[in-house]
């Protein structure tokens, strides 16, 4: 019921330019995910957005108007925190009523709200505990709750499922997404999990060091990354970059020639993902095998190119390779070779 | 993980617990015990020899007006003290934890007034209400206010409790600062967020968790209402006009030091400590309740 709309926003703490200019149009009901490094401003970028943290430039727009101005109470927003910060005194069915009896709406209806969301987040036997007397999924359960209730135009979420373990972060995080989905308001996640981003992500804003590398869908992200940064953050494990020289005959990698899908000149920077590499005993890529890491599904192998930069090849299924050296052939389609430019780190063609 | 030493022996142990019995008994037990054995006897005019007469020292303090008078002073006195030194120390505090920039100085500046000593504080409050020459008390005069709590016992109430609890606003104000200071950020924020401007927040969210330093303040402040007043009190009223700001303490000092009636005032000292005793025990059972830790 809202679109959100930031227009090169930017952030300064004294004379420390921390988010650089982001714009982004967050469409009605969609789910966009921030993803980034520890220290990118992905938290400071939400909280403006929230009105925690005032906007030093650039124009945030909730529902076409301007929102640079209003106060956190007057943008229609919800947000969980990391640490999921429950009023410590109040009782579950307390906490997820406040916003609501702050609006000054009358106690039955009040609870029967509460009671909706309760149901809906299977929290019905809880109501009446404090929350130090909850697990720590079952907070998270609460501050969502808190959060659905007010049935607010805009949810910000930063890092709600880092303080969870893996297994309940997997299902937490496939609860949040069928909710949003169901009660269809505009939201914005923040993390730092790669994985959190792919899976949760209409479409999402890999940031860096206060700007937005790349905005788009996660396979819009992985298949075309646009900038060498994006290419290495997104997918595991980590896409393999090597300097290359780029000549009239392919990419040249000391003795190794591969295809040039770009035709780029002079030294570039080329990515292959560990994933789209297979053995070919006439491959042009000549990779000596230095350890072997059995993941059940998959095998990943690290090693070394002949020139000495350091790779990975991930291989489907259990893959005998690897104790002592061995050398193996590889080769890659031409297609799912990215090449950047080696200065501006941006994607060449 | 709770970490407990369990030693072997006793001797240690002993030696460890020893200076904390010893203070305990040669300050409190010793004195508590001989107040408690004075206040049985009557000691004769010339102070030479006492009379064994059980009781009798308590009933007759019960069934004295002037000493039901100092009980009720006492009550009135204290809770005055106690809201005076708390209220504005919570609103010093709030404000001073909005502060971002210079909220060290403003710390800082308020702590000076706790270094004065009671009976000092006293003097100063005196000289400012002096009727003849406070530089108030002539203000008043100006304005057309006759001030006079030399005569008028509502005056002399008002000035003992200013004096009194002006010292104790930085003592409180210390502690509701670091309090503020321990609510965390995102709670507060996510109040904001939930639609709770800043005095709504204040009494819905950060009252109530400020509530185990308030409580322990209250017990403090009252006991300091209840003894270390003295000073001021000398200095600035001893006790009168009339008896309007004789507490029991000071009740203690007059009968037994100047009215030299020290049976009665050693009565009146045990009387006290079992107030004190209960007070305590009343508050720590019927407001912890409604204290969330
Ligand atoms: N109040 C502040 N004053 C000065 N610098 C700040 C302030 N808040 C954040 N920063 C700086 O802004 C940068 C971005 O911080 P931010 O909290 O947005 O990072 P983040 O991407 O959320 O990181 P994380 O994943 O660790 O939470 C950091 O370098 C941080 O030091
Ligand atoms: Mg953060």
């Amino acid at each position: 019921m809202a679109t959100v709309e930031l227009d090169d926003i930017k952030k300064r703490f004294g004379a420390t330019e921390v988010i650089k200019g982001v714009s982004v149009d967050v469409a009605d009901g969609e789910f966009i995910v921030i993803v980034g490094p520890s220290g990118c401003g992905k938290s400071t970028l939400l909280r403006m957005v929230a009105g925690l943290e005032t906007i030093s430039d650039g124009e945030l727009r909730i529902n076409g108007t301007r929102a640079n101005e209003r106060e956190p109470m007057d943008r229609d927003i919800a947000m969980v925190f990391q640490n999921y910060a429950l009023y410590p005194h109040m009782s579950v069915a307390q906490n997820m009523g406040y916003g609501l009896r702050i609006k000054g709406l009358p106690k039955a209806e009040i609870a029967a709200k509460v009671r909706d969301a309760a149901e809906l987040l299977q929290l019905t036997e809880l109501l009446d505990r404090k929350p130090r007397q909850l697990s720590g999924g079952q907070r998270q359960r609460v501050a969502m709750g808190r959060a659905i209730v007010r049935e607010p135009s805009v949810f910000l979420f930063d890092e709600p499922l880092s303080n969870l373990d893996a297994k309940l972060r997997v299902q937490m995080r496939l609860e949040i997404r069928e909710l949003q989905a169901k009660l269809g308001i505009t939201s914005l996640y923040v993390t730092h999990d790669q994985v959190e981003a792919m899976t949760m992500a209409d479409r999402m804003i890999v940031m860096n060091e206060g700007r937005a590398e790349q905005i788009g869908t996660p396979l819009d992200v992985y298949e075309r990354p646009e900038s060498l940064f994006a290419a290495q953050f997104i997918g595991s494990p980590s896409m393999n970059v090597v300097a290359a020289e780029g000549r009239e005959d392919g990419l040249h990698l000391g003795d190794m020639v591969l295809p040039n899908p770009t035709g780029a000149h002079g030294t570039v920077m080329l990515g292959l993902r560990p994933e789209h590499l297979s053995p070919d005993p006439g491959g042009p890529i000549t990779m000596e095998v230095l350890l072997a890491e059995p993941l059940g599904a998959n095998t990943l192998l690290h090693g070394r190119l002949a020139n000495g930069q350091s790779f990975t090849v991930s291989l489907p299924g259990v893959h005998r390779a690897g104790h002592g050296s061995q050398t193996l052939r590889l080769s890659i389609p031409p297609d799912k070779m990215h090449v950047f430019d080696k200065k501006s780190g941006r994607r060449l063609g | 993980m709770e970490k407990r030493v369990t030693f072997k022996g006793w001797l240690l142990p002993l030696c460890l617990i020893a200076p904390q019995v010893f203070i305990s008994a040669v300050f409190f037990f010793y004195p508590a015990g001989q107040a408690v054995w004075q206040s049985l006897f009557i000691p004769d005019p010339f102070g030479l020899s006492s009379q064994f007469v059980g009781l009798e020292n308590f009933e007759y303090l019960l069934g004295d007006p002037y000493y039901r008078a100092s009980f009720v002073t006492t009550a009135i006195f204290s809770t005055l003290v106690t809201l005076a030194a708390m209220i504005p120390a919570l609103f010093l505090a709030v404000m001073a934890d909005r502060l971002v920039k210079s909220a060290g100085v403003y710390r800082t500046l308020l702590i000076w007034p706790y270094a004065v000593a009671p009976a000092v504080a006293g003097v100063l409050w005196l000289f400012m209400f002096n009727t003849r020459v406070g530089v108030i008390a002539w203000y008043l005069g100006q304005l057309g206010y006759d001030w006079n709590h030399v005569l008028n016992e509502g005056e002399a109430m008002g000035l003992v409790v200013v004096a009194s609890a002006w010292g104790r606003i930085s003592y409180n104000f210390l502690f509701f600062f670091a309090a503020l200071q321990a609510v965390p950020r995102s709670i507060i924020e996510a109040a904001a967020i939930d639609g709770a401007r800043f005095w709504r927040r204040f009494f819905t969210i950060v009252l109530p968790l400020l509530s185990p330093t308030t409580f322990f303040l209250l017990v403090v402040n009252i006991v300091y209402a209840f003894f270390e007043t003295f000073g001021v009190i000398h200095t600035i009223t001893s006790g009168g006009p009339q008896q309007a700001t004789t507490i029991l303490v000071y009740k203690v000092f007059s009968d037994g030091f100047v009215g030299q009636d020290l049976g009665s005032s050693a009565a009146q000292s045990v009387i006290l400590l079992i107030v004190v005793g209960l007070l305590t025990v009343l508050q720590f059972k019927y407001i912890e309740k409604r204290v969330h830790y």
